[in-house]
């Protein structure tokens, strides 16, 4: 009855593998109930009736699905697209493009000159762009308000400096949604081009310059080829959250200018269309999954070095 | 002189980074240090500068609605970080330091769900099932909101952790082994004591998500349990008084606090293992 040494080594690994699986129960099951499976609940809620005071009713239905596309005329039943839910699609998503080339634009050189000061010296700046990314962003939108409100501090300095004569209205317009939304979403641009150029090797912008590459080639055909993962990551992760985001438009857009976060919320709170809420959800999560895939294409691949 | 120029030519640099990458770092504190500034106004106005004072911390000290708030924050915030730091610190152990098995990618991604779903979408998502729970039960304390919170700072508390793990090899377990440790003792005595600092950041990353959540506490939260990002979301339809730049400073300032500690907490390996 001897048993081979592979025979053990076997019966050692299924029980390392049982023993993972319990150590890794608790999250799974407090991650199933409160956040993965709820997302359950939320396609079946899509497909079932609206009840009268919110809620459902339990009858399968797809008007929830169809009211996402299209609206009924209430007094002809005659079908037309629902322009005012792609224009809020449209909007956002514009808004959520244009705050990502905005962090581009600000992103990249800040995430460049900290890559290349002195070693010792870069984790105190990465520490300095990482602060306001950990404080409330409730309290960063309000500091915003602050900032661009009708007696705030830029329309008062530039009265004072003579530049205008009356107060601008910058709060609750799309130029306010966009500067909180790339201020709010700055940090999570220049940590993964961060991460990028920090592993740039210099060698071969030597190599451009001596071949006598202007700073503007070495810029466009070599550094940022280079770094085009982190270019892909960085936007991703901004144009992801900055897409579904809520608490910006609500404070900065003062409730009219709308984004599909606060549709959402506007289905569940006074427009108690629970099934139409649930299906405007499960859109956004589908767009989202684009996107993701779109990175895990151009990105898992040749950089993965970051889930290595 | 055309030597010297040759010298300073320096193929790092790039004309006008540096000065975007300045306006950056005052952009990002402009409007935090205008906000920390007009709380110590003397004026009821956060427009007008009308002199040094503390009455608005005094008066949001005495508001027993942002007192009531902010315990409850930190109530939810303590509990949701030691129950997520708890689970991420298990499922660390589960998913670090093993050649692939079959179900790890699942775990990857089931720890991943958290940050991808929009916060959005979570929040309705809960919305409905603690509403129906709420229901069938009876119970609207404050558990709903420790699970929410402990589910989505799960992630948060599981990379630092993870990251410690990675770095440390298995070669001190197998000695403690080697040495008839009861696997007990051998993370007891061993893995535990060179995996606290990764713990120790994973809380506070995790305290510090809880305490900011607005969106999910805002759909979850039952009538009465504001917390402090809640209560000021009521208050900034309203008009505004420098009361909310007080409570906003206070709030700033811790956690300023907790990331400067974590911080160094995660600096340290560095230094001791070259």
């Amino acid at each position: 009855m001897s048993v081979s040494p592979a025979e053990v080594s076997e019966t050692l690994r299924r029980k390392d593998i049982r023993d993972r699986w319990f150590l890794s129960a608790p999250a799974l099951v407090l991650i199933g109930v409160a956040s993965a499976g709820p997302l359950l609940i939320v396609v079946l809620y899509s497909f079932l009736a609206p009840g009268s005071y919110g809620d459902v009713k339990w009858a399968f239905s797809t008007d929830g699905w169809f009211n996402v596309f299209f609206s009924r005329d209430i007094f002809d039943d005659t079908v037309s697209l629902a322009e005012a839910h792609f224009s809020i699609f449209w909007r956002s998503t514009r808004v959520a493009l244009a705050t990502t080339v905005l962090c581009l634009i600000l992103g990249f050189p800040t995430a460049y000159f900290i890559a290349t000061r002195p070693p010792h010296n870069r984790s105190i700046w990465l520490f300095v762009i990482t602060i306001p990314f950990w404080t409330n962003m409730l309290i960063r939108a309000f500091a915003i308000q602050e900032v661009i409100r009708t007696e705030g501090l830029v329309n008062t300095l530039l009265i004072k400096l003579g530049i205008i004569s009356a107060p601008i209205q910058m709060l609750f317009t799309d130029f306010a949604i966009l500067l909180g939304m790339t201020y709010v979403h700055l940090p999570l641009m220049v940590l993964p081009l961060y991460a990028s150029l920090e592993k740039l090797d210099f060698r071969l912008v030597e190599a451009a310059y001596d071949l006598y590459a202007s700073r503007l080639n070495v810029l466009t055909k070599v550094i940022v080829p280079l770094v085009k993962p982190g270019l892909i990551a960085g936007s991703i992760l901004v144009f992801i959250p900055a897409l579904s985001s809520y608490v910006i438009p609500r404070v900065l857009g003062g409730g009219k200018n709308l984004m599909i976060g606060n549709l959402i919320e506007l289905q569940f709170g006074q427009g108690r269309n629970w099934p139409l809420g649930a299906a405007l959800s499960v859109t956004l999560v589908a767009i989202v999954l684009v996107a993701l895939l779109f990175y895990v294409r151009n990105v898992g691949k040749t950089g993965g070095g970051a889930h290595g | 002189m055309a030597r010297n120029a040759a010298r300073t030519f320096s193929i790092k640099r790039q004309p006008g980074f540096a000065t975007i990458a300045m306006l950056c770092f005052f952009i990002l504190y402009l409007p935090i240090a205008t906000l920390v500034v007009y709380a110590f106004n003397e004026g009821t106005s956060i427009a007008t500068w009308e002199g040094l004072s503390l009455r608005w911390f005094a008066s949001a000290w005495q508001n027993q609605q942002v007192i009531d708030a902010s315990i409850r924050s930190l109530q939810i915030a303590s509990v949701a970080a030691v129950i997520a730091t708890a689970c991420a610190t298990l499922a660390a152990l589960a998913t670090t330091r093993t050649a692939p098995y079959r179900g790890l990618t699942f775990k990857y991604s089931m720890l991943n769900i958290p940050l991808l779903v929009p916060e959005i979408v979570t929040a309705v998502a809960l919305l409905i099932l603690f509403s129906r729970i709420k229901v069938w039960t009876g119970y609207s304390g404050l558990g709903y909101l420790i699970t929410a919170h402990a589910a989505f700072c799960v992630p948060f508390a599981y990379l630092p952790i993870r990251a410690r793990l990675e770095n440390m090899d298995l070669s001190l377990e197998r000695a403690a082994a080697d040495l008839y440790a009861t696997p007990y003792k051998t993370f007891r005595y061993v893995t535990l004591p060179l995996l606290w600092p990764g713990i120790l950041a994973g809380l506070m990353l995790a305290f510090v998500i809880s305490l900011d959540d607005v969106v999910i506490t805002e759909f979850v939260k039952s009538g009465g349990q504001d917390t402090l990002p809640t209560y000021m979301l009521g208050q900034l339809r309203r008009v505004v008084t420098p009361e909310m730049n007080a409570i906003s400073t206070v709030f700033l300032m811790l956690s300023f606090a907790i990331v400067t500690v974590f911080f160094f907490i995660s600096r340290t390996p560095q230094k001791d293992e070259p």
